[in-house]
């Protein structure tokens, strides 16, 4: 398939030349090229990698271990340098990494001597630096209210459990209201029931604040929940976009629509049908 | 109530909980019969380690003693005759101080000169605060007339020894962590830095103090000329400073230049700036690194403070020491035994006071050692 397959509901690109000339992108990826030079040679991780993710869309990849998606992701967040072809935020080229792109990490990495609060503080007071103390105060405390912790402000990293740990860095990555939100398997290191409820909090968040959100997830469930999009990555090397699923259900979704729907079989022997093969 | 709580925290502190505790059950009957493995472990085992040394001790210290004592009397038999002989075999036996043999004292004897040097300093202290009374109006009207004033120049009393000691540890102890903190942060940043200055560590690093004394000696010595003050005590600190820093250096370079990164990754995602980022994420999480380095340094600064005070004339537990080892009284065995409990006694409360700091600013509570 061609990887310059594009959405039904955004045909005003130019596909032809992959020029795009909405104003609706938010993240643009245009020949994306990921190389790691080896004593044998180039290894080539990513190459020719097209993807356009549009404002307010919640985009989930997935692919195959070690295909390179968090590579993708990491390029993205301007933590790992890109070899070829660029990576645009609103018409604008990244240059390195920076508070524009929020990331959620696979581990919480919080400050483990920092309290949840100090550690959302962290970024706020970053980010608004002309806003009084009292002000940034309020932002960190309604986003850690909003992910459940308005109990635990004062409570350091440590004394959290491994779920609340990375609900503070949901927190802290909402509370910097970043234009683009990436989530690297953020819930993979959880159990089921607390991963269940942390995409709950997260979908009900982000309905809120509409971040475009660009999640990479191992779980065909998660990423049918989530996402406006399903990306699906070929395998490596040279991984580039294999196919990409719309998943047309309404918003809000509560899980219980989403799995009675009639399509959601539909959508998820999609995903496996490209998994398996 | 409040008493056996500041207790339970001393032993704690001490690291001698499970025995108190044990002994305070046993006392209030709260023993119960499946806790007697941990009687035996905790109260029986250690008590009967502390009978094993001191009978050990006395044990070695009579043979020694044998020894020394017929060695004297053949050696009065060879070279005075039998006479002689049986006038020192009486003498050793009546236990007059002229003729005891010299050797590894009996734990009663370190036990005596205990309470003889602790006799001494109290002397000494009314000696001082006597003469500081009779002197007291009298320097006043000196220091009026922008004279000196006139100060004790005794002999200083045991106390004043370990008190001196624990000056000049805790001088050379902060000089160590002044010059080795900043210097570890940065070449911990850098890694051109860290390749670069990795030879002057490693071929410092095992300098042993007598030669580090030599050097602080050989440049104090010129710097110093023309001051009439005594230099010992610049000597000696200087030199436990430099033998003790290098745990402190390496840990802070290794602490500052392994931060994990998933932490470096989120300063680099909030765009921290590089103060920011030294002081919000980098030296908190090192800061446990430092720590384990300062409690080293700690230790080998009192270690080496001894055997420099020793050389560099000092006054101190190290001049102590050997000034009784010189000495060579009848009692200079068991003062240098006391020296050598108080000196291990105060190295391990230092220890252990540093490790109660340490475990304070450890974000991670598992982390205890």
């Amino acid at each position: 398939m061609s990887s310059t397959i594009i959405d039904q509901k955004y045909r005003h690109f130019d596909i032809e030349n992959g020029i795009v000339y909405s104003s609706d992108v938010m993240l643009d990826l245009s020949k994306l090229k990921k190389v790691y030079p080896t004593p044998k040679g180039d290894h080539v991780v990513l190459e020719d990698l097209n993807l356009q993710i549009m404002k307010e869309e919640f985009v989930t990849i997935i692919g195959h271990s070690g295909c390179g998606k968090t590579t993708m992701l990491s390029m993205i967040a301007g933590l790992n340098p890109i070899s070829g072809g660029n990576i645009a935020v609103l018409g604008h080229h990244i240059k390195g990494p920076g508070p524009d792109r929020g990331v959620i990490f696979q581990s919480p990495s919080l400050m483990p001597w920092m309290t949840s609060l100090q550690n959302v503080m962290l970024g706020v007071n970053q980010v608004f630096p002309h806003a009084t103390k009292a002000q940034r105060t309020d932002i960190a405390k309604y986003y850690l209210q909003k992910v459940g912790l308005e109990d635990a402000f004062n409570k350091k990293a440590t004394e959290l459990s491994q779920g609340m740990q990375q609900r503070v860095g949901i927190a802290r990555a909402f509370a910097i209201k970043p234009k683009v939100l990436l989530l690297d398997e953020p819930f993979g290191m959880l159990d089921s029931l607390t991963r269940g409820e942390l995409q709950d909090i997260l979908i009900e968040i982000w309905n809120k604040e509409k971040i475009t959100a660009v999640m990479i997830t191992h779980d065909v469930d998660e990423a049918i929940f989530l996402a406006d999009r399903v990306v699906m990555m070929t395998s490596g090397p040279k991984a580039k976009i294999g196919d990409i699923l719309n998943i047309d259900f309404e918003r809000p979704r509560t899980r219980k629509a989403v799995l009675e729907h009639n399509d959601y079989y539909k959508y998820r022997k999609h995903l496996i049908d490209f998994l398996e093969h | 109530m409040k008493q056996s709580m500041t207790l339970g925290k001393v032993t704690k502190f001490i690291g001698l909980a499970g025995f108190l505790g044990t002994v305070k059950n046993m006392f209030t009957g709260k023993l119960e019969k499946e806790d007697f493995k941990n009687f035996l472990r905790k109260v029986i085992v250690p008590l009967a380690s502390i009978f094993l040394f001191f009978g050990l001790w006395y044990l070695g210290s009579k043979s020694l003693y044998n020894i020394e004592a017929e060695h004297r009397i053949y050696k009065a038999l060879v070279e005075q005759g039998p006479t002689e002989a049986e006038k020192v075999r009486t003498c050793i036996a009546s236990g007059d101080i002229s003729c005891q043999p010299n050797t590894l004292p009996s734990p009663a004897q370190v036990w005596e000169s205990y309470k003889m040097l602790l006799a001494d300093h109290y002397a000494i202290s009314a000696d001082k605060q006597a003469f500081k009374e009779k002197t007291a109006a009298l320097n006043v009207k000196r220091i009026a007339n922008g004279e000196a004033p006139i100060v004790y120049t005794g002999r200083p009393s045991f106390v004043d020894q370990i008190l001196t000691s624990l000056k000049t540890v805790f001088a050379g102890f902060l000089l160590a962590l002044f010059i080795a903190v900043p210097i570890g942060i940065v070449i911990g940043l850098s890694k051109t830095l860290r390749s670069s200055v990795n030879w002057i560590i490693q071929i410092f690093k095992p300098v042993s103090p007598v030669v580090w004394l030599l050097l602080v000696f050989m440049i104090v010595k010129t710097l110093n000329k023309d001051s009439s003050g005594d230099s010992s005590f610049i000597i000696s600190f200087i030199s436990v400073g430099l033998c003790s820093m290098w745990a402190t250096l390496v840990n802070t370079a290794m602490g500052v230049s392994s931060v994990d990164k998933d932490y470096i990754n989120v300063a680099k995602v909030l765009k921290l700036g590089p103060v920011q980022k030294v002081f919000k994420v980098i030296l908190p999480s090192s800061l446990p690194l430092i720590f384990t380095g300062l409690r080293i340094t700690l230790s080998v600064a009192w270690m080496v403070l001894i055997a420099i005070e020793l050389l560099a004339q000092s006054p101190g537990l190290g001049s102590f020491v050997w000034e009784e080892f010189q000495n060579g009284a009848v009692d200079s065995n068991s003062k240098i035994i006391v020296a050598m409990f108080v000196i291990g006694l105060i190295g391990f409360l230092l220890d252990r006071i540093m490790l109660t700091i340490q475990k304070m600013i450890s974000f991670n509570k598992n982390d205890g050692i």
